[in-house]
């Protein structure tokens, strides 16, 4: 194929991306740029070029090893609705922007923390940078069929590219001054690109599987006679069960600290919910990925043996073999994707760490302080901006300076053990309490240096065929310092072996730092916020342990200085209101400078802004017992509130109820009194029937009156109670005596046969009253027709129970509970109105429990309502 | 004959204002709540609604966006007759389209008048 066709076909491949993101910016609020989907999607920036070509090789050599760096994510993702979770509502609500941001936040906003880490991931991510451009350049030399690289760089397409990809990280990476915003547009086109690899991976491996071979039976069948065949399948032995764990754990450990990693999954995420769809929809992406690369790997093997072919182009060479320009086309774009991804994040991620934890907080805060803030914003911009093309541009020398013939994998999995080294000071800070920023740093120093000792000295000497015996019997000679075989390991590859020595020594310095030496309070502070995610709310801006000085006048300077005064002032507001404070106080609380300094982090990171707020704020030392105590005070003196706030509403409710239920008899008064006051030709029994009316009216208010003001001595407990020995049976049957009458008019049945008698201490009036209203009730919602209530008393050993019941409608299982509320009339009443006050059962309610015995309602199973109070024996 | 509806399940309310408004030669309708007053609507169309607010079941703030979601009711005028009397009550009950707000307890009279006036009103 031309190199102009193919030229011209990445630059309108690039434009449709350009334009993607450029449309996915403009349209931020659509529902195609905000879905799970997208978000799940832009996580597979992880399959870079080297899953599109490197696994192939590896899989051609190794067998499945290539796997475990798949299997890894796959384990370790169902976990993540937890960890994931705890590490996103960290980061989004300190504005956290990048990997050094969070663990330099974690141990107390340290600043040289913060640009350690930067410099292990620069250190790290560069040559993996590398490493895609030179797949860019090596599979377009072969679709091209060039067989020299460009000599010169200006006839070097991939600098060119390269350029092109520094403008759209530039471009679209640096639209806000805030980096811990979302960059919608370049994650929406990230998304497409995961999409497009997929797609074109899986046309090609099914084209290699099924057209260029009878399907997978047929390629193993060739295969597996090759040599070495048996051998490569294998795990070989307890030996290649220790590599294999080893680099899944590796695995597991990229999917969450590489820098872009990170990026995309806690810097871009929109919803915590998102991550729900992640757990099975990103493994199972892994998955597709992964299917075909065992056959393309085996094909390869089949077709080109005897040949001299690198292993990693397989999947680009097999379409090529047979003429297939159009399906090679489609590979090369799947494979191009797969490296831009990984180059445009990558470069974003590490340019927001390089100016927020290394090049504002050590170079530019003195100047910052002094200048204006459009100039400020400004020049935060183009600090991230001259960083990503110092990266990529970095990163393109970098490959052509270095002859980087280590296949695409091993330089790949080198990179993964130096963020690796993050990986104590990181969930140990997650999950540790005592974990200390000394211990941090002293891990991660150590561990960078045995890997640069194991993996990246001897690799340089190897691959840049330096003449030297260190690799083959160690420093000074000495045999146990041999740098793939220290202290006499042998059982490891180099990677794994580099891995295991560094992480284990790593991990154990930082313990024991952190053990021997006490964190300062600042960090223990964070220790707490970052462990504890319970807590973690209540340490937010509220109640943080802060004890100093500082006016509102010096902090908002500085905000001014960064956000400029729209935005400060605007802030300012929101937290004004947020927190009911005064704006007219001059001295800031812990709050605002917290607040404060979370504004600032997400434009310059979290070190510089502690430094800057620190600048105007005087503080004091305090101990960690005294941040409890303050926490829990200001947690009671909230929960008071609220039950204040609660009990004043329900006040409010009750008098409102009150004048509702006084004003509707008076009205049937007023108006039937006006007109007989007015009507002098009113006939005389419509008279009698009025004032009748009137009569009953006035009752009406009288006894609501009595109820409310009975309820009220009850429920202050102003009204002792008159409590004596009495006979229970001989006080239910005084209770039933007014009623005989009114169920001899209504055909209604008294059923007295179940009264069991004891002596009880209680109140007779009270008592009696109880049971009156509970007769009342049972009378009024009794069934018409053969009406039926029932009286029991049953005595057991603590107490007497008694038991209303009657053969109505029943009551509505949702009401069987706020019957007992004041003023609650059932919805199901057979009558228009009730006789009573719609408080009886909650004054019923309140002499039974001031009694100490309990009472309930239930439905009968047959048919009707059961209303059963107890009341407590006292037999001394 | 102008139809007036009292909506209200106060007997005793209701048995003064049938009174006031037989005397005043109106024809009145009687519902107990809010669905039996939907139910006399339909049939009878009234020229005016004296309608309670809280009633079990169906309250008047129900009854009155039943009207006003119908074409053919909407026209029909309406009065809140209710104890509830606070600012915001009566803010919301006009809002929801009555057309006048009337606090329990009331003067006879004045009730008459507010009636006669709404009805002589045009449009």
């Amino acid at each position: 194929m031309s190199s102009f066709l193919v030229i011209s076909i990445i630059l309108v491949y690039l434009a449709v991306i350009f334009y993607v993101a450029y449309w996915a910016e403009k349209n931020s609020k659509s529902r195609w740029v905000n879905n799970p989907y997208i978000y799940t999607l832009s996580l597979a920036v992880y399959c870079t070029a080297w899953t599109y070509y490197g696994s192939v090789g590896l899989a051609s050599t190794s067998g499945l090893k290539f796997l475990t760096i798949y299997l890894g994510p796959i384990i370790i993702i169902p976990t993540w609705v937890i960890l994931m979770r705890k590490i996103i509502r960290i980061s989004k609500g300190n504005k956290i922007s990048t990997l050094a941001d969070f663990i330099s936040l974690r141990y107390g906003n340290d600043r040289f923390l913060g640009a350690l880490v930067t410099l292990v991931c620069v250190l790290a991510i560069v040559p993996y940078i590398s490493l895609q451009l030179k797949a860019i350049s090596e599979t377009f030399n072969v679709i091209t069929k060039h067989h020299i690289s460009a000599i010169s760089i200006l006839d070097d397409t991939t600098f060119y590219i390269a350029i092109l990809l520094a403008i759209f990280a530039a471009f679209f990476g640096t639209q806000h001054t805030d980096a811990s915003e979302r960059h919608k547009g370049i994650i929406t086109a990230i998304a497409l690109e995961s999409v497009i690899k997929l797609v074109f991976f899986l046309v090609i491996g099914i084209y290699v599987t099924f057209y260029l071979f009878n399907g997978p039976a047929d390629i193993y069948n060739q295969a597996s006679v090759l040599p070495n065949f048996e051998a490569q399948q294998s795990i070989d032995g307890l030996n290649g069960g220790f590599n294999w764990f080893l680099l899944s754990l590796l695995s597991m450990i990229a999917i969450v600290l590489l820098p872009r990693q990170f990026q995309v999954t806690v810097i871009e995420n929109e919803r915590e919910k998102y991550l729900k769809k992640v757990i099975w929809l990103f493994p199972l992406y892994l998955l597709l990925f992964n299917v075909f690369v065992v056959f393309i790997a085996w094909a390869g093997n089949v077709v080109f043996q005897n040949q001299q072919v690198d292993a990693d182009l397989f999947t680009l060479l097999l379409p090529l073999q047979n003429n297939n320009e159009f399906l090679a086309l489609l590979v090369f774009l799947g494979g191009f994707s797969a490296a831009i991804s990984m180059v445009v994040i990558s470069s974003l991620a590490l340019a927001t760490m390089l100016s927020n934890n290394l090049i504002i907080p050590y170079g530019f805060l003195k100047r910052f302080s002094k200048s204006e803030s459009d100039e400020n914003t400004e020049s935060i911009k183009n600090i991230r901006r001259i960083s990503i093309f110092s990266l990529i541009i970095i990163a393109y020398f970098f490959y052509k300076s270095f002859t980087l013939d280590r296949s695409l994998v091993s330089i790949g999995l080198i990179s993964f053990v130096l963020i690796a080294q993050l990986a104590p000071a990181f969930f140990g800070g997650l999950f540790w309490r005592r974990g200390s920023s000394k211990g941090a740093k002293y891990g991660m120093i150590t561990g960078f240096s045995i890997t640069v000792y194991t993996l990246l000295i001897p690799l340089t000497i190897e691959s840049q065929s330096i003449a030297s015996t260190f690799v083959n019997e160690g420093l000074f000679g000495i045999n146990i310092l041999k740098p793939y075989e220290l202290f006499g390991l042998e059982i490891f590859e180099p990677v794994t072996h580099a891995f295991f020595w560094s992480l284990l020594f790593n991990a154990i310095i930082y313990s024991l730092v952190s053990v021997s030496k006490l964190g300062s309070y600042r960090e223990r502070n964070f220790a707490e916020m970052f462990v504890d995610n319970t807590k973690y709310a209540a340490l937010q801006e509220g109640a943080y342990v802060w004890k100093g000085e500082a006016y509102v006048r010096d902090i908002r300077n500085v905000l001014t200085r960064f956000l400029g005064e729209n935005r400060t002032e605007r802030a300012l507001n929101l937290f004004y209101m947020k927190y009911d404070i005064d704006k007219k106080i001059q001295v800031a609380d812990a709050r605002l400078v917290n607040f404060s300094e979370k504004l600032l982090t997400g434009s310059i990171g979290s070190a510089s802004a502690r430094i800057l707020i620190a600048s105007v704020v005087k503080e004091e030392e305090i101990s960690l017992t005294e941040v409890l105590n303050i926490l829990d005070e200001t947690q009671k003196a909230k929960e008071s509130n609220k039950e204040l706030k609660e009990r004043d509403k329900q006040k409010d409710e009750f008098l409102d109820t009150v004048a509702h239920e006084l004003k509707t008899p008076i009205t049937s008064i007023r108006a039937l009194s006006e007109i007989l006051l007015a009507d002098d030709e009113i006939d005389n029994t419509t008279k009698k029937k009025f004032l009748t009316s009137i009569v009953s009216e006035s009752e009406r208010v009288s006894r609501l009156i009595n109820n409310i003001l009975d309820l009220e001595k009850l429920a202050t407990g102003k009204e002792k109670l008159d409590l004596n020995e009495h006979s229970i049976k001989n006080t239910i049957l005084k209770s039933v005596e007014p009623f005989r009458q009114l169920a001899v008019n209504k055909g209604i049945k008294i059923d007295l046969n179940e009264i069991d008698d004891a002596l009880v201490v209680y109140d007779e009036d009270r008592i009696q009253q109880v049971i009156v209203n509970l007769l009342s009730n049972a009378f009024k919602f009794s069934n018409e027709k053969n009406g039926e209530v029932k009286i029991s008393s049953h005595i057991n050993q603590h107490k007497v129970e008694i038991t209303v019941e009657d053969n109505g409608k029943g009551i509505a299982t949702d009401e069987l509970i706020s019957i007992f509320n004041k003023f609650y009339q059932s919805k199901n009443q057979t009558l228009l109105k009730p006789i009573g006050s719609g408080l009886g059962l909650a004054i019923s309610k309140q002499i039974i429990e001031s009694h100490n015995g309990k009472i309930w309602a239930e439905n009968k199973v047959s048919q009707g309502a059961r209303l059963t109070f107890t009341l407590p024996l006292n037999r001394n | 004959m102008k139809k007036i509806l009292i909506v209200d399940d106060e007997p005793n309310i209701v048995m003064s204002l049938e009174y006031i408004f037989k005397k005043e030669n109106f024809q009145v309708y009687i519902a107990r709540d809010g669905e039996e007053a939907i139910e006399i609507v339909e049939n009878t169309i009234p020229d005016i609604i004296l309608l309670d607010i809280m009633m079990p079941n169906v309250d008047g703030y129900q009854v009155l966006n039943y009207l006003k979601s119908s074409d053919t009711l909407n026209k029909i005028r309406v009065i809140f007759l209710s104890a509830k009397n606070k600012a915001s009550d009566i803010e919301l009950g006009l809002q929801l389209g009555a057309d006048k707000y009337i606090s329990k307890p009331f003067a006879v009279k004045n009730l008459v008048k507010e009636v006669k006036e709404l009805l002589n009103k045009k449009g």
